[in-house]
């Protein structure tokens, strides 16, 4: 049974038609890439799959139950984690309160389990010694790490990026990318809009390229990088591809 | 014997000095309890106006609208003359009560709105990603962060109410400023208008002023506290 299921997925803003009957599978611990121009569709893609957009038609299920408006708050705390390009990082807690906020509140667990789940985490993306300070304080890769750490403090078992590096300064966006790496070795189930091929091709079992909010070609890594089919996708890797 | 410099008027203010505080009593109760009904329409109202529910969104606005656009004076004698001739007089103190807390409960709503609103985006789709509802949303992670954004206008809001407390003079309120109208006009105690009325605004401003003083440089400091987090905040390297 597929992780994440969108099954003719259309969502409009007002007159503007942005995803066109989208349908997409992702398997459990299966690391998927989204590529594809800006305004494509991308982000709103991965934000249907937590209901930060409630899509106009069509389904999403999420590990087997259908997302609705009634049940988004319970699956997405179970379920999904996500990353966003601005981290969103909570300015008025310190980065130990960030993480250890979502397991007190919503995951019962005591402020000790709750700490030792932090620690555990700041390690994994080698900041265990920012504790105690103010995000504001930390520079953007950092604040990114951090925020990887707070989506993996719930534990759940698919992680969405929305362009997790876009808004870094370029010398600090392989810091993070090896975080990303680093979590890839894991059995978690990783969503990640990017346009870092180098990332895709060492993490990615699959691509999809989307246009114009639908998903116009998907394979491997390689497929991409060797011969992908449009010429559309050829064009844009031609351009991204440094 | 009403001239300023009359000494026989300023002791007539000395003698019948209880009418003063008792109107000081009367304002300060009426502020106190019209601000509680203020807080909970503001809180209710605010929070309908920043919703995802147009309708809401749009009940709200009507209420703001319908009480900042017409006189608060006109408000009280609505209240309590309409009230009064179809049979349901909520009397003198009440009216107080509900009069300004229904008109301070507007401004309140939009202070409310407008800090809510000066949380970017992001917090709330980073507390809806980690699972969080509408009301973890708000408790720990939006009012948090909103609040000294709020608090320092609503406490010009609190000023203004307490200085509106005079409106009651409109319907017989016993007030502060209906006390000493009461006292400038009494029979026995009468004349001494002047003094009585420099008394009235000594203690105004005793109350207001250190209020709003308060009220701004708080907020001046908030902004050099905000300036001081935007420097920190300039990439550092790892
Ligand atoms: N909340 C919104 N309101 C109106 N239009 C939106 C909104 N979010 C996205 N769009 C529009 O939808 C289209 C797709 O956006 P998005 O999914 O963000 O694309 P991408 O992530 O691929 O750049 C764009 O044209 C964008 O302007
Ligand atoms: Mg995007």
């Amino acid at each position: 049974m597929a992780m994440i299921k969108l099954e003719n997925v259309n969502k409009s803003f007002g007159d503007l038609h942005v995803l066109k009957d989208v349908n997409l599978e992702v398997e459990e611990g299966e690391k998927l890439v989204i590529i594809g121009p800006s305004g494509s569709g991308k982000s709103t893609t991965v934000r249907c799959m937590n209901f930060l957009e409630a899509p106009s038609s069509g389904h999403v299920y999420i590990d087997g139950t259908e997302l609705t408006s009634k049940n988004k708050t319970k699956v997405v705390r179970e379920s999904t984690s996500m990353v966003f390009q601005q981290f969103n990082l909570y300015p008025h807690m310190t980065v130990l309160k960030n993480l250890t906020l979502a397991p007190m509140k919503l995951h019962h667990k005591s402020k000790k389990e709750a700490e030792e789940l932090a620690y555990h985490y700041l390690d994994i993306v080698g900041l265990k010694d920012k504790a105690d300070v103010y995000p504001t304080t930390l520079s953007g890769g950092q604040q990114q790490r951090i925020a990887i750490a707070r989506a993996l403090c719930s534990q759940s078992k698919i992680i969405l990026f929305d362009e997790p590096t876009s808004a870094l300064d370029p010398e600090t966006i392989q810091e993070v990318l090896d975080v990303m790496i680093k979590l890839a070795k894991e059995n978690i189930t990783m969503v990640v809009v990017t346009h870092e091929m180098g990332f895709a091709r060492q993490v990615a079992d699959r691509v999809i390229f989307m246009e114009d909010g639908q998903i116009i070609e998907s394979g491997t890594p390689e497929h991409f990088f060797n011969n992908p089919e449009s010429e559309r996708v050829k064009q844009f890797l031609g351009k991204i591809i440094r | 014997m009403s001239g300023l410099f009359s000494p026989r008027a300023w002791n007539k203010i000395w003698i019948y000095r209880g009418t003063f505080l008792l109107g000081l009593t009367n304002t300060l109760k009426t502020a106190v309890v019209a601000l509680l009904i203020a807080l909970l329409l503001g809180i209710i109202f605010g929070l309908m106006a920043t919703s995802n529910r147009k309708i809401l969104k749009s009940i709200s606005r009507v209420y703001v609208e319908v009480i900042q656009n017409t006189p608060v004076l006109l408000q009280m004698c609505f209240l309590y003359y309409a009230l009064a001739f179809s049979g349901h007089s909520p009397g003198i103190i009440v009216t107080g009560f509900l009069a300004l807390g229904i008109y301070t409960g507007a401004y309140m709503a939009e202070v409310i709105r407008a800090g809510i609103e000066s949380v970017p985006k992001g917090q709330f789709e980073a507390a809806q990603s980690q699972g969080f509802g509408y009301a973890g949303q708000m408790f720990y992670i939006i009012i948090p962060q909103s609040i000294k954004v709020i608090l320092p206008p609503m406490t010009n809001v609190i000023v203004n109410m307490i200085k509106n407390t005079s409106c009651l003079y409109i319907v017989g309120g016993a007030d502060l400023l209906s006390l000493t109208y009461s006292f400038v006009t009494g029979e026995n105690t009468g004349g001494s208008y002047a003094p009585a009325y420099i008394v009235c605004g000594v203690i105004f401003f005793l109350i207001c002023f250190p209020l709003s003083s308060f009220a701004s440089m708080w907020e001046t400091s908030l902004k050099k506290r905000d300036q001081k987090v935007f420097q920190n905040g300039t990439p550092k390297e790892a």
